[in-house]
């Protein structure tokens, strides 16, 4: 049974694309067939993000206008045959997304996909708010600080009334990813702490993606972070999160905390 | 018949800088108005009612009308066309009580909730033909719940997000969970939130000046009763994070730690 996921924060420059892209490789890895569907039409970064950007021709809005069909538009992973884009028109805007243009694109993508992760652009525009239309999880992506925490509120609210499945008295299942994370800055109190995000959020935690170097480098280096360097701190907690989307029981660990007098001295090396 | 409670005044605008500090006070004022429930067939009841009006001519004038169309199975287009229908009797409708939002538009005057009960009002009897008669009585002037009457009250157990607002001007609102920063709670009783609140609160938003503000933890970014407020700032600083209650003295709200 396919489950189509919406990546959203509401505030931008959270992570949302790197945590779709890692998300999606993590899934794939688990040879679950999946799709990374990109709604942030006009400033579509997924592409980038997942090594692919000399290898668009179609995109979401031309399948939506039917220039194109859907698979002549999904591009295959080159490190991961279980892995697929569907990009953003980088030249059009997000009017051209009409709701019932996407909701046959999802219908279709239901078919042949275990998983549809749709990457949402900022905002609570019509992008958004069609990129979260047809979702069944919601994966709220939220930095430890006070703007980014009251966005994510806000999308949350827009979750629960403003899906298809709030409409049919259903509920959307939401997690709370907690990216950019410095231990260290939070003891110092100079970030939010993970109980008072939680606190204020209301919703289960999927997984704490700690500040790191690895996931720019990942992102340059085109490659989601879970396959650039699937042993790096991020990668490991993304992997974590994605196990526990596929409804496994993994222990929650706040990165930083294991880290003993040894890790201490040799800083960020040993993280 | 029943009373209509009307919110007078609207927050201003916040993002101005004032040059004027004085609050500005949010009042709800009762007034009476007619209630006229239409029943179908259109064509027979209005008969009826230029019957009625035949009798007393200008029964109708300079009355505040309202139309009650709850159970009518009528689509927008009928109910427009019986708003025009009464409009050409001269009887203008101020609002629309017990409609479907599917009925309601721009071009449909507002709906109305929360009217209570008050005396019914005579029609003209037959033989008197006088303009004055059943005149209403003076607007009910805040009017005091009577004893065997209820208070209206809703319970809400999930957290009110940011964006989001809960308007209730019958009575008292209960939160069990938060109220986030930028949601908003208003209320024509009390507002009792077991949780933290850190948005807006504004309860006795009819004008009732014996509404209580109640929390668990208080983070709020502004308190009102009555059309009186405080902002965050006006908080002493050792009421944060505490459970608090507030109410009126005089034009001033009070704020007391609970326990």
């Amino acid at each position: 049974m396919a489950k189509i996921i919406v990546v959203t924060s509401g505030k931008g420059g959270v992570g949302k694309t790197t945590s779709t892209a890692a998300l999606g490789a993590a899934l794939a890895q688990r040879n679950e067939k999946t799709v990374v569907v990109d709604f942030d039409v006009g400033l579509r970064n997924l592409d980038l993000v997942m090594g692919a950007e000399r290898r668009v021709v179609y995109d979401l809005v031309n399948v939506i206008q039917g220039d194109a069909k859907l698979p002549q538009a999904l591009i295959r992973d080159k490190r991961l045959e279980t892995l697929h884009l569907l990009p953003a028109s980088q030249t059009r805007d997000k009017d051209n997304l009409t709701a019932e243009g996407v909701k046959r694109v999802m219908d279709e993508l239901r078919k042949s996909f275990d998983w549809i992760i749709c990457d949402s652009p900022a905002g609570i525009e019509r992008g958004a708010t069609l990129a979260m239309r047809h979702a069944d999880i919601a994966v709220v992506v939220t930095n430890p600080e006070v703007s980014s925490v009251r966005d994510s509120d806000r999308i949350i609210g827009l979750l629960d009334a403003k899906t298809a499945k709030a409409e049919r008295g259903e509920r959307v299942e939401k997690h709370l990813l907690l990216t950019r994370y410095d231990a260290n800055r939070a003891e110092r109190g100079d970030m939010l702490k993970v109980d008072d995000v939680l606190e204020i959020l209301s919703i289960p935690l999927l997984g704490i993606i700690p500040e790191s170097m690895d996931v720019l480098r990942a992102s340059n280096l085109g490659a989601p972070v879970t396959l650039a360097d699937s042993r790096s701190a991020p990668a490991l907690a993304y992997l974590d999160a994605a196990r526990r989307l596929a409804g496994e029981t993994v222990p929650i660990t706040i990165p930083g905390e294991r880290r003993g007098l040894f890790g201490k001295i040799f800083g960020r090396r040993a993280a | 018949m029943l009373n209509i409670d009307l919110i007078k005044g609207k927050l201003m605008n916040m993002n101005k800088v004032l040059t004027d500090t004085r609050p500005i006070r949010l009042k709800g004022r009762s007034f009476l108005a007619l209630v006229l429930t239409p029943e179908l067939p259109f064509e027979g009841w209005l008969a009826r009612l230029d019957d009625l009006a035949a009798r007393s001519a200008g029964f109708f004038l300079r009355r505040p009308i309202v139309l009650d169309v709850e159970g009518l199975d009528i689509d927008r287009s009928q109910l427009k066309e019986l708003i025009g229908e009464l409009g050409n009797r001269s009887v203008r409708v101020l609002g629309v009580d017990g409609a479907r939002s599917s009925l309601l538009g721009a071009d449909i005057p507002p709906a109305l909730t929360g009217g209570r009960e008050a005396s019914d009002f005579e029609a003209p009897a037959e033989t008197t033909v006088d303009a004055d008669q059943g005149k209403p009585e003076a607007p009910a002037h805040d009017p005091e719940p009577q004893p065997v009457r209820t208070m209206p009250s809703i319970i809400i157990s999930q957290p009110v997000r940011s964006g989001q607002s809960v308007v209730f001007p019958e009575g008292d609102v209960t939160i069990v969970g938060s109220v986030a920063s930028g949601a908003e709670v208003v209320a024509g009783g009390s507002i009792h939130v077991y949780g933290t609140l850190r948005g807006r609160a504004l309860a006795g938003s009819v004008g009732n000046s014996s509404a209580r503000i109640f929390c668990s933890k208080l983070e709020a970014e502004l308190l009102a009763i009555d059309g009186l407020y405080k902002t965050a700032e006006d908080l002493e600083p050792h009421l944060r994070g505490q459970a608090v209650q507030l109410w009126l003295e005089g034009d001033a709200i009070v704020a007391k730690t609970l326990n």
